[in-house]
């Protein structure tokens, strides 16, 4: 099939960028969008030109490297699918397709389709751990956790960090992300013993970030490639409001 | 070269606890004195930095991605091993110990395959209080399920996303260090040169791939945990960024390559669609627990339905062929199986290049949700994929290049032979001989990086006490200055074929001369054709862009400059190995039902190689492997 892209084309962070129009031709159905545009940019290459910039490494939906909006919708609106996981047998021949780096704040714009998402890393690094050493653990099976709370857990902490959330929510919020971490290892009782000190921590993090604030119309949940529930924004926010009641905890993270 | 192994002496079974005492040790507030660089932040390399950082030495942290949690070892999706016997049904180190050095066709150094199995215990307890989400049964104990090669269930796992999950528990801990303020992380830089001075392994230069600013970073030691080199084949299982330019580099700078004829092509992929394919996925190993493995019993019933294929008519082929192993066989096993089915034209699905993996007996069995529960993300994605469900139709499979079990030679502290240069994870050979059993790769990574080098690389700081050295030092300058000729170079030539035109072409000589089996005449063929494509692109291939910003086309074509070497050094060693082991199957040495067949007398040895210098055949280092503990046979899983 052919297609028409309208891409989003800026040459560094402090270049205006804008809409730049190519024809793809010759796309087969069994492409993943990332190997349509790898048809793009080998023909690109080969006129003189210079290819589009685009994230994306291990191709198999798990990394979140890849990051792109197409036609308004980040990752390009399959449920549950990142871009490198999206197919073209879901686009018919003549389209028009428009495609666009993450838009937020916290995300400045690399080059091309390539942000910095490293907001991310730095809010975990404000807390989103449990604080234990290498050695001197114990036996795994000490403590029996409940299969429903290790399975949610697990729910939570499939997030991959593409930042879908983020690119969908109109207040560029981070919520869904933050809550993923928060939930996965408040749910566990490795996790509870700082559990109030983390998502005070994080919070902070994500508010120092530039991320805005949530009004919870669930354009995350929808975008998200894992599918990872509204309900733990929910979870955060009680965590939230349990640590604040407790002043102990509050003084600890503003020491 | 005088390769020493450094295996301490007596019982295979004390040797680590022993070992351990022995070694040097470098007191608490000294330790802020070192500085570390580990370049890598995958398992092995998040779980060294982030336990380095917390013992006290000063860690600097490299990786081309965008972040630390987006090493490729979160791909991995089927589980971890560890001796824990928890299921009760006979587990032990000794028998994961035994299963492991089995499993590797005896090509595997058997004490660091006895302290792996010792240190798997010590991780699910790591990873556990790290807040790794492991399955659990209703009882609120750890689950357990089998993989291949084993019979015995010790694969402890979270969903089909145990690498994430695994990877995010080391990552949280990296970067708890990184606010801590004791590992600096640079993500986005790529590792282009290893600087040595006097002999010693003192820092690397590197190249922003932001910025493209080349810069030089010096330390007292250098860790490698890069990963693999089977992108070399350029469809793989692998990221797409996955490279060998870092143990490559460390190769031509003195530290000797060990057996990179060792590949692992994974039996259970989704098959290739065309020639647009940029990469290969797989699908876990796992899936063999309740999928069946056949192909029709003949050929004119390829092109039918597969429910249309009565069951007389299939060949139940590992079944058939391995009995008391049957659809859990060992990768290399499976693998041929599969191949040799398609060999004979029985393949299904486009290009004949398939089998079936059938999940009807399983569904029947245990419903339709038990098996949603297990492997439903696998079968969501092999729909995204093919567009089939699976629940209705057997999964196509192909084999696929995964996992590669050569590397840079390292003694028995995890270092190379270039003193201070450590290289730890699959990006090292020492486990896993010819052929790594599945759940194994993750254990390796996680054992090097928490609990193997943390505590050797303190023996060489107490006991080298080398000088340090500063980014100045001409060492450093001289690297620098080969790393810019080097870049400049690429994108001065201006010719007319796209980097990706050589890799596709470089990957289809190996995978045709040295992929799944391999024999003299074809490997004398790629060893011609391979320097004379790497001849071509230094002279014609067409890099865009410059340097001076993010340029992604130029980072690969610094990647496939050093594929198109490497990629003669591996064939030549597949050349060299007169004998069928693992996951290297020479046609020539087989047995009469077509099984691998070892030379115990001439080829029981670890090949390192030494780089000579430019345009000089590499020199081969022989490390005999000694079996003090477990008597070498010929292995069957009949």
């Amino acid at each position: 099939m052919n297609l028409t892209l309208k891409v989003w084309r800026q040459k560094n962070p402090n270049d205006a960028g804008g809409i730049v129009t190519y024809d793809a031709n010759d796309i087969i159905p069994d492409m993943s969008f990332l190997e349509m545009l790898d048809v793009v940019n080998e023909d690109l290459i080969s006129r003189g030109e210079e290819p589009i910039a685009f994230d994306s490494d291990c191709r198999e939906g798990i990394c979140g490297t890849c990051s792109m909006v197409i036609d308004g919708i980040a990752h390009g609106g399959q449920r549950g699918t990142t871009v490198c996981q999206l197919h073209m047998r879901h686009f018919n021949d003549g389209d028009t397709i428009t495609i666009e780096p993450w838009r937020a704040k916290a995300f400045p714009v690399i080059k091309d389709l390539v942000t910095d998402r490293s907001a991310f890393d730095r809010i975990i690094e404000s807390g989103g751990f449990v604080s234990v050493n290498t050695g001197g653990t114990p036996d795994g099976n000490t403590l029996p956790i409940p299969k429903v709370d290790a399975d949610e857990a697990m729910d939570a902490a499939a997030c991959i960090g593409c930042g879908a959330c983020v690119a969908a929510c109109k207040n560029a919020s981070a919520m869904l992300f933050v809550s993923a971490k928060v939930s996965h290892l408040a749910l566990l009782p490795q996790g509870k013993p700082e559990a109030e000190r983390r998502v005070l921590k994080m919070v902070k993090a994500m508010d120092e970030a530039g991320f805005g604030n949530c009004t919870v119309t669930g354009s995350c949940e929808a975008v998200c490639p894992k599918e990872i529930s509204l309900d733990f924004i929910a979870k955060l926010n009680r965590e939230f409001g349990k640590a604040i009641l407790k002043n102990r905890a509050e003084r600890q993270v503003a020491d | 070269m005088k390769l020493d192994s450094k295996i301490p002496p007596g019982p295979v079974t004390e040797k680590w606890e022993k070992y351990k005492f022995d070694l040097k040790l470098v007191n608490p507030a000294n330790k802020r004195k070192y500085d570390v660089i580990v370049v890598g932040s995958g398992l092995a390399g998040a779980a060294a930095a982030a336990s380095m950082a917390e013992m006290g030495y000063n860690v600097k942290c490299f990786c081309y991605q965008d972040s630390p949690r987006r090493a490729h070892s979160i791909a991995a999706q089927g589980g971890i091993n560890a001796a824990k016997n928890y299921q009760n049904d006979g587990d032990s180190i000794y028998r994961l110990f035994y299963d492991t050095i089995k499993g590797g066709d005896f090509r595997a150094r058997e004490a660091n395959v006895y302290r792996l199995a010792q240190t798997s215990v010590k991780i699910i307890d790591q990873c556990v209080a790290q807040g790794v989400p492991f399955a659990r049964e209703y009882g609120g104990l750890l689950a357990n399920r089998s993989f291949g090669g084993a019979q015995v269930s010790r694969t402890f796992y979270a969903r089909g996303q145990t690498g994430q999950q695994l990877l995010l528990g080391a990552y949280q801990a990296l970067c708890r260090q990184i606010g801590l303020g004791k590992v600096q992380m640079f993500e986005r830089t790529e590792m282009l040169e290893l600087v040595v001075v006097d002999g010693h392994a003192k820092g690397i230069i590197v190249r922003d791939l932001v910025t493209g600013e080349i810069s030089a970073h010096a330390a007292d030691a250098v860790v490698l945990g890069t990963g693999g080199y089977g992108n070399v084949f350029y469809l793989s299982t692998n990221a797409k960024g996955c490279n060998t330019t870092a143990i490559w580099r460390a190769y031509k700078k003195g530290a000797a390559l060990a057996n990179p004829c060792y590949t692992q092509i994974h039996p259970t992929c989704i098959p290739v669609s065309g020639e647009h394919q940029s990469k290969l996925t797989l699908m876990s190993e796992s899936l063999r627990n309740d999928g069946r493995v056949w192909t029709p019993k003949r050929k004119e019933d390829c092109g039918k339905a597969p429910g249309d294929i009565p069951e007389a008519d299939r060949d139940y082929i590992l079944e058939r062929k391995y009995p008391s192993y049957g659809n859990l066989a060992p990768r290399d096993i499976s693998s041929r199986a599969a191949k040799e089915a398609c060999d004979k034209g029985l393949g299904v699905g486009p290009g004949g290049l398939g089998v079936y993996l059938d999940f009807a007996d399983a569904i029947k069995r245990l419903g339709e949700s038990t098996v949603r529960e297990r492997y439903g993300n696998l079968f969501d994605m092999y729909e995204k994929i093919t567009g089939e469900n699976a629940y209705k139709v057997p999964m196509r499979i192909y084999p696929a290049v995964h996992y590669t079990m050569g590397g840079t030679w390292v003694d028995y502290n995890l270092m190379s032979s270039i003193p201070g240069l450590f290289v730890i994870g699959e990006a090292n050979f020492s486990d896993h001989g010819a052929n790594r059993l599945g759940a194994s790769a993750l254990m390796q990574g996680l054992a090097d990086g928490y609990f193997v080098l943390p505590y050797t690389i303190g023996n060489y700081f107490a006991t080298e006490k080398q000088p340090k050295h500063k980014t100045d030092h001409a060492e450093f300058k001289k690297a620098l200055g080969e790393v810019e000729t080097r870049t400049k170079k690429l994108l001065s030539i201006k010719g007319k074929r796209t980097v990706n035109s050589f890799h596709k072409e470089l990957g289809k000589i190996v995978w045709d001369k040295c992929g799944m089996a391999r024999d003299e005449k074809g490997l004398k063929e790629a060893l011609q054709q391979i320097p004379a494509l790497r001849e071509e692109f230094w002279k014609n291939v067409n890099v865009a862009g410059e340097n001076g910003e993010l340029n992604q086309n130029l980072e690969h074509a610094g990647r496939v400059a050093d594929f198109l070497e490497f990629a003669e050094l591996m064939c030549l060693d597949a050349l060299n190995r007169r004998e069928s082991c693992g996951g290297h199957f020479r046609t020539e040495f087989q047995t009469e039902d077509g099984e691998a067949k070892r030379d115990d007398e001439n080829f029981a040895y670890v090949a390192a190689w030494e780089y000579a210098g430019e345009g000089k055949p590499p020199i081969l280092n022989k490390e005999p492997l000694v079996y003090e503990e477990v008597h070498m046979s010929t292995r069957s899983y009949k």
